[in-house]
């Protein structure tokens, strides 16, 4: 099935300036969004995820800067100085973000009701009365209950979980066909998660939305995604269908990851860990940044691997697809490894 | 193991890290100008022996008025010229600079030793003590100042020690409150809890663990409170209720300055002037203490020096040409 | 009450423990309300064992750590560690009593003085418990303390700003292990670290147990984690006990229909199963313990809700063996 292309993300890189160096914190980063479509960015912290979403929705400023690649919205560049104008247009309409705390990102001295039709108001020309009732209506899509009344309420009077909603509410006020979610339910608990997670789902359903979700745990992307991208010291490792990946994962990464992973099925008792830890991203040496991590890692990893499909997916491994942690692991191997 | 930690210097030496310190300072233009007139304020202060052309209080009835060296009628043996006692301005500035920064390190030192105990007080044991110790403040804060000043002057009589007690004890307020709030949000700082569940006495706990985050805003502070106790001596000495002649201070040349300010411009502007200086100089460099001192401040100044612009410049052109 | 009848002295016994919290006054005249932060908790830590105590937030999970440890004064019930009543300690004797048990934090960036060096940050409750008289003289013992967390030597003369959170999380265990304490209460000890550095510290954890027979109280947010480190596992919500059981029990036989809900909210990762697996319906949020309601607190978001559960609340029931649930339906 191939379906319209939104967003393309084309070999980007993305660098900030600090008193210790250059900091190199997206190096290679290359994404596809088609039309209605979840892609999970997955990734620790560090590793560049969420400077990704930053720089589409145009949220990098000094001391950072885009240093290479092209982002196009419809095969339309976003950057340089002719793009500019084109992103203006089309940041805030079609492409919307959402953040991990909805308390800072909203303002405390202004009604739900006001804030959400603030946007409409400004993008969409509504009216003070039609933007009142959107917002009511939209209150109710993202399920709060008795929406009438929570118009003229202030944030503190919310709970973290109302307050996230509001935030998609406020996202999607403009109908737009992206939605970058940028952790949106690390700082929620487990029953809250859940909830904003399936609201996620039923809203792409009945919207058509494509979303960029972002996060560090696997488990999310597993339920809510079908493409995912693991991202590590400023690349992407490895992307593809969520059922290959999280079946075979080709990079020693991307295994390692899955099986840190604490599951509620299986009778393990050790997970597994990986030792040491992400590079520094200044001056990073050049080839493979998991080598110092990798247990099947050579000489031949100094040299940068380029990305490669293997299996469906395409990882960036001079060795996608051999099994790195199974000598020595007290783990039962991944199914179909 | 770890590369973020091997790529670290392992143990800069204080020599480096001064050095470090001073590349920052000499960045930051503002700053370094400012750190710069202190010093030569607080040399000409401590050599004024030395370098003063003049003894202070010698009176010269022949000379008396004379303008500045490079006016008609001036003399370059007094290059500001002299008072209405034939005393050289320059010598008194420079003697001057001796009280003034006298009075205002010492008033710094005890106003700020009395607001952090009682601040540290107040914050540790909350309650009650702090209840009782913060009204105790605020009702200090709402007595008018120069009531009290006027109060124990006429009690102590007025010298340069009695400038100093009394300079103190309608300051140290604000210490109080600053350490009480800073000590009530560290006390919620997680180590300091590790802290106290180890089993560590209350006496470790505020000097190990609570204090040193007191050091760099009492710094900041004192700093600013300098200035202002610069000008509480000036306003005071002013009024007569401050050093005494022949005794001599900033404040007092103005003071006695003032009744000849049509005639003798020069007899309220330089000291005047070095009041201006000092107190400009110090609030320059006490900003660029507070930034240094907080890690955020400093990472966006660097985000917006020079150096930050050129090295994103050569990152983009070495990106282009690649 | 709990398990099978052991000759064992439990390490920790914590019966009917309650806390309350005073409001801050709304008017001037006002007098400060209590509010009960947590009602009636029982459970017992054997030598050797973790307990994994689970709520979300609002729970009470980290009030109950805390008023293990004494940092919050109980309101009713008592703390009762290896044998000797702990409730009403003060003083002295409080201070002493530290060394038996110990904490280990959420926040590894916030939990180690950023000016002093690791030897200093592990040999404080050394010093402080007068076994040495200064970090030198302790060298040694942190040597051999960071070594049995996997560290070099050489992390000895650094600062925390030279390491990882992953890193410092080890060294904030070396620091709670220095006096060797019988009881560690850790305090969500790997909710802010990244997925591949949890692995790591969740088997230092189990390692140092197996080597030291340390128990330990294990706070956590989800039930995750919890399975691979506990042998016991309590639930909490709203500040009261739901169920309490031995590990497999409650993954396997779940009887609270909270306990359920939370299994069910855990995502899996594994595409297949997660779209395959249903979900518990547990809708609305987290009720306000400032205005409690009579009756089970979970009866606002269950499933089984029925008039009795909105006006009695449910006792702790033991249901099978070591196996206690507080609902009106599943005892």
């Amino acid at each position: 099935m191939t379906r319209e292309i939104l967003l393309e993300v084309d070999h980007l890189k993305v660098d900030f300036a600090s008193r210790a160096g250059l900091v190199q914190a997206i190096s290679d980063v290359s994404l596809t969004v088609h039309k209605g479509e979840t892609l999970g960015l997955v990734g620790e912290s560090g590793s560049g995820k969420s400077v990704s979403a930053q720089a589409v929705a145009g949220l990098i400023s000094s001391p950072g800067t885009i240093t290479g690649g092209d982002i196009r919205w419809r095969g339309q560049s976003l950057l340089g100085r002719k793009g500019e104008r084109y992103a203006r247009s089309v940041r805030g309409k079609n492409i919307a973000m959402i953040f991990q705390d909805p308390m800072t990102s909203l303002n405390p001295l202004m009604t739900i009701g006001n804030q959400l039709g603030e946007g409409m108001r400004y993008h969409l020309g509504y009216s003070h009365a039609q933007a009142r009732k959107r917002a009511e209506e939209l209150l109710g899509a993202v399920g709060l209950s008795a929406p009438a009344r929570r118009l003229d309420q202030y944030p503190h009077e919310l709970s973290g979980g109302m307050r996230q909603r509001v935030m998609i509410a406020m996202a999607i006020s403009c109908e737009p066909e992206l939605l970058i979610a940028d952790e949106p339910t690390t700082a929620l608990d487990v029953t809250i998660q859940a909830q904003i997670l399936e609201l996620l789902a039923s809203l792409q359903q009945q919207l058509g939305l494509a979303i960029i979700l972002i996060t560090h745990d696997l488990g999310v992307v597993a339920g809510l995604c079908a493409r995912v991208a693991v991202m590590y010291a400023g690349r992407i490792v490895e992307t593809g269908d969520v059922d290959t990946i999280f079946e075979t994962p080709g990079h020693p990464y991307t295994q390692g990851l899955l099986r840190s992973t604490p599951s509620l099925e299986g009778t393990d008792e050790t997970l597994l860990s990986i030792e040491g830890m992400p590079p520094s991203l200044i001056n990073p040496p050049p080839g493979c940044a998991f080598l110092p991590r990798c247990p099947i890692g050579t000489d031949h990893c100094r040299k940068a691997p380029p990305m490669q499909d293997w299996n469906g997916s395409v990882v960036r491994c001079w060795k996608a697809g051999t099994n790195a942690w199974l000598p020595g692991v007290m783990l039962e191997p991944a199914a179909g490894l | 193991m770890s590369a973020i930690v091997s790529s670290k210097p392992r143990n800069p030496t204080r020599l480096a890290v001064l050095r470090g310190l001073l590349g920052e300072l000499w960045h930051d233009k503002a700053g370094f100008v400012g750190f710069v007139v202190i010093l030569l304020i607080v040399a000409m202060a401590l050599l004024a022996p030395w370098i003063a052309p003049h003894d202070p209080a010698a009176q010269n009835v022949i000379a008396r008025l004379r303008p500045p060296a490079w006016l008609p009628n001036g003399d370059w043996n007094h290059i500001f010229g002299t008072d209405h006692l034939g005393r050289d301005v320059l010598s008194r500035v420079i003697w001057g600079a001796r009280s003034t920064l006298l009075i205002g390190a010492s008033v710094v030192l005890f106003s700020g030793t009395i607001g952090v105990i009682v601040g540290l007080c107040a914050g540790y044991a909350g309650g009650r003590v702090d209840s009782v110790l913060m009204r105790i403040v605020d009702i200090q804060v709402s007595f008018p100042g120069i009531l009290m000043i006027l109060l124990i002057v006429s009690v102590l009589g007025p010298s340069t020690l009695t400038m100093i007690i009394v300079l103190s004890i309608t300051n140290w307020m604000i210490y109080a409150r600053q350490v009480r709030s800073i000590v009530m949000s560290v006390r919620q700082v997680p180590y300091v809890e590790a802290a106290e569940v180890m089993g560590c006495p209350p006496r470790r706990i505020i000097f190990r663990h609570i204090l040193p985050n007191l050091i760099t805003p009492l710094l900041t502070v004192g700093i600013l409170e300098f200035t202002n106790i610069v000008l509480a001596e000036a306003a005071v000495s002013f009024l007569g209720l401050g050093v005494q002649p022949p005794a001599t201070s900033w404040g007092l040349d103005v003071a006695s300055g003032r009744d000849y300010i049509f005639m003798a411009w020069w007899l309220i502007t330089f000291p005047g002037l070095g009041i201006v200086l000092t107190v400009l100089s110090i609030n320059l460099f006490a900003n660029w203490v507070r930034v240094t001192t907080d890690p955020q401040e400093r990472e966006k100044r660097f985000a917006y020096s020079k150096t930050a612009r050129r090295m994103m410049r050569a990152a983009s052109e070495k990106a282009v040409t690649q | 009450m709990f398990h099978s009848p052991s000759t064992v002295l439990p390490t920790l016994q914590v019966k009917g423990l309650g806390v309350n919290y005073l409001t801050r006054s709304r008017g001037f005249w006002a007098r400060p309300r209590p509010i009960s932060a947590l009602d009636n908790i029982s459970f017992d830590v054997r030598p050797g064992e973790t307990l994994g105590l689970v709520g979300e937030s609002g729970s009470g999970k980290t009030t109950a750590g805390r008023a293990i440890l004494r940092r919050i004064e109980a309101a009713s019930g008592q703390i009762i560690f290896k044998g000797t009543d702990i409730t009403n300690l003060r003083g002295e004797k409080l201070r002493r009593l530290r060394s038996g048990m110990q904490l280990v934090l959420q926040d590894p960036y916030a939990s180690l003085n950023p000016r002093m060096r690791i030897l200093d940050a592990v040999a404080e409750p050394l010093i402080v418990h007068g076994l040495v008289k200064s970090p030198e003289a302790a060298r040694d013992q942190v040597v051999e303390l960071l070594d049995l967390v996997g560290l070099p030597a050489d992390a000895a003369t650094r600062f925390p700003h030279a390491f990882s959170g992953g890193q410092r999380q080890r060294i904030g265990i070396a620091r709670a292990l220095a006096l060797k304490p019988d009881l560690v209460v850790a305090d969500e000890p790997v909710s802010a670290l990244d997925v591949s550095v949890r692995a790591q510290v969740v088997n230092l954890m189990q390692r140092l147990q197996e080597q030291l027979k340390l128990s330990y109280v294990f706070i956590a947010h989800d039930l995750s984690i919890v399975r691979h480190i506990s042998h016991r596992v309590a639930i909490l919500y709203a500040g009261r006990m739901v169920e309490i059981a031995d590990r497999d029990s409650i993954y396997d036989r779940p009887r609270h229909p909270y306990t359920e809900a939370l299994l069910s909210a855990v995502p899996v990762a594994n595409p297949a199963l997660q779209r395959k697996r249903e979900r518990i319906a547990c809708q609305g949020e987290v009720p306000d313990i400032a205005n409690p309601r009579p009756g089970c607190r979970f009866a606002s978001r269950c499933p089984l809700v029925t008039e009795l559960c909105r006006g009695e609340s449910p006792p702790l029931i033991e249901v099978a063996s070591g196996h206690s649930v507080a609902c009106w339906h599943r005892s």
